[in-house]
């Protein structure tokens, strides 16, 4: 008897395609799993609108239940539970940190650029930190520079 | 449900989302400096993206699929606002442009965000948040490069009355504007366009620019019912070029 617990234990194999630490279920983009007999219902919102790894996604998730024997699988992309960048996982925020990229603060601080201006560094932990770009290689990221470590950075953006 | 309002609506705002998406993916490669030359690759890319979820909105409703909308229509098809199709010229122009329309975006998305059409209402919360980023990147560098040296003040000026005009062109009325008010899918225009001069008012307040007296400024209207520039055509051209080489191409 397939259980949503079971499904979304599996859906824990499917990492998000730019960050291959982070399962789709911990960056929280997963906001429904529903079961009908063997038939599986996945609701999933992007991270940004304009994500273009959303389809890469999808196809890893049909591919991983797949494996595991469920092919009834269909995907609902909507905004009804719009993301935003608190839906990220205590586990997954570690998971972010350990791969070297700082996880985004809380939304609620994220009031001021300063914020920004000062991104913890994943590396030594210190916030002698500047902000380099709010703009990074994907969407998701921004791009900071740690004073003490003498390296560039990328966080995850609040959002 | 007024559904041609909202129809209307939709091809307006995912229009001038695509075609300045598409001018700001002209500055990939060409950015006066790296960290810019990223900032609006990134930004194309989410208004590309932005526009691809609200074609697909309409879409729902009946409409062509995305590709089709986006790639096969001609330039008297298209609703989008004069400005937005204008070239992007040198990077002060780029940067006054940038700013005059993420400024009036972030409040429509906010004003749309109480839409009564529930699935607009939702992507608009969520594209709210994503211009955010956006009018953060204008906000600072014209606050900047508004107070920087003479060359850099003159040439934002100078962009600045060239551009309003057109910037005023983004609020040019819907013939369904009373429907849209009434049915509470869009406050609209003149609404939007209130609140916008306020804000543009308090960020150029903050530098050494002047703004033009509002009511000597002829906006430049006709985009919205179809009517362009001569630019938007060759930029639809080039867009779609790869596209119209096999329109049943699986990518």
């Amino acid at each position: 008897m397939l259980t949503r617990e079971q499904v979304y234990t599996w859906l824990e194999e499917v990492k998000d395609p730019e960050i291959p630490v982070l399962s789709l279920v911990d960056l929280g983009v997963i906001t429904d799993v529903q079961i009908n007999y063997n038939d599986v219902y996945i609701e999933m919102t992007p991270t940004f609108v304009g994500c273009p790894a959303l389809d890469f996604m999808k196809q890893d998730i049909h591919e991983t239940l797949g494996k595991h024997g469920v092919t009834n699988v269909s995907i609902d992309v909507t905004f009804r539970k719009a993301w935003n960048s608190d839906l990220i996982t205590e586990k997954g925020k570690a998971a972010l940190k350990k791969f070297g990229l700082a996880p985004p603060p809380s939304r609620e601080l994220f009031t001021e650029l300063d914020v920004l201006e000062h991104a913890t560094c994943p590396r030594c932990n210190g916030s002698d930190t500047e902000l380099r770009n709010t703009f990074g290689p994907t969407l998701c990221r921004s791009i900071h520079y740690c004073n003490t470590c003498r390296e560039a950075f990328e966080q995850f953006k609040p959002l | 449900m007024n559904e041609p309002a909202l129809k209307e609506l939709l091809y307006k705002i995912a229009d001038d989302q695509l075609i300045l998406g598409h001018r700001n993916s002209e500055w990939t490669g060409f950015g006066p400096l790296l960290e810019e030359d990223i900032a609006f690759s990134s930004m194309a890319q989410d208004k590309v993206g932005q526009s691809h979820a609200l074609y697909q909105m309409l879409e729902t409703l009946g409409e062509k699929d995305p590709d089709t909308v986006a790639f096969m229509r001609n330039a008297d098809q298209f609703h989008n606002c004069i400005m937005v199709e204008l070239p992007n010229g040198e990077y002060d122009f780029s940067l006054i442009r940038h700013f005059l329309y993420d400024t009036a975006e972030a409040i429509r998305f906010e004003m749309l965000s109480e839409s009564s059409y529930q699935p607009l209402a939702d992507i608009s919360k969520k594209i709210r948040a994503e211009l955010r980023y956006h009018t953060l990147h204008a906000n600072t560098w014209v606050k900047q490069l508004g107070s920087a040296t003479e060359e850099s003040i003159s040439r934002l000026q100078r962009s600045l009355e060239q551009v309003m005009p057109y910037a005023l062109g983004m609020f040019e009325e819907s013939p369904y504007e009373k429907e849209l008010i009434g049915d509470k899918i869009f406050g609209g225009e003149q609404a939007l366009k209130e609140r916008w001069m306020k804000k543009v008012e308090a960020i150029i307040a903050q530098t050494q620019l002047q703004l033009p007296d509002w009511k000597t400024i002829q906006p430049v209207m006709g985009g919205r019912a179809g009517k362009h520039s001569e630019y938007l055509q060759p930029l639809l051209d080039e867009m779609s070029e790869v596209f119209k080489i096999d329109p049943t191409a699986e990518w």
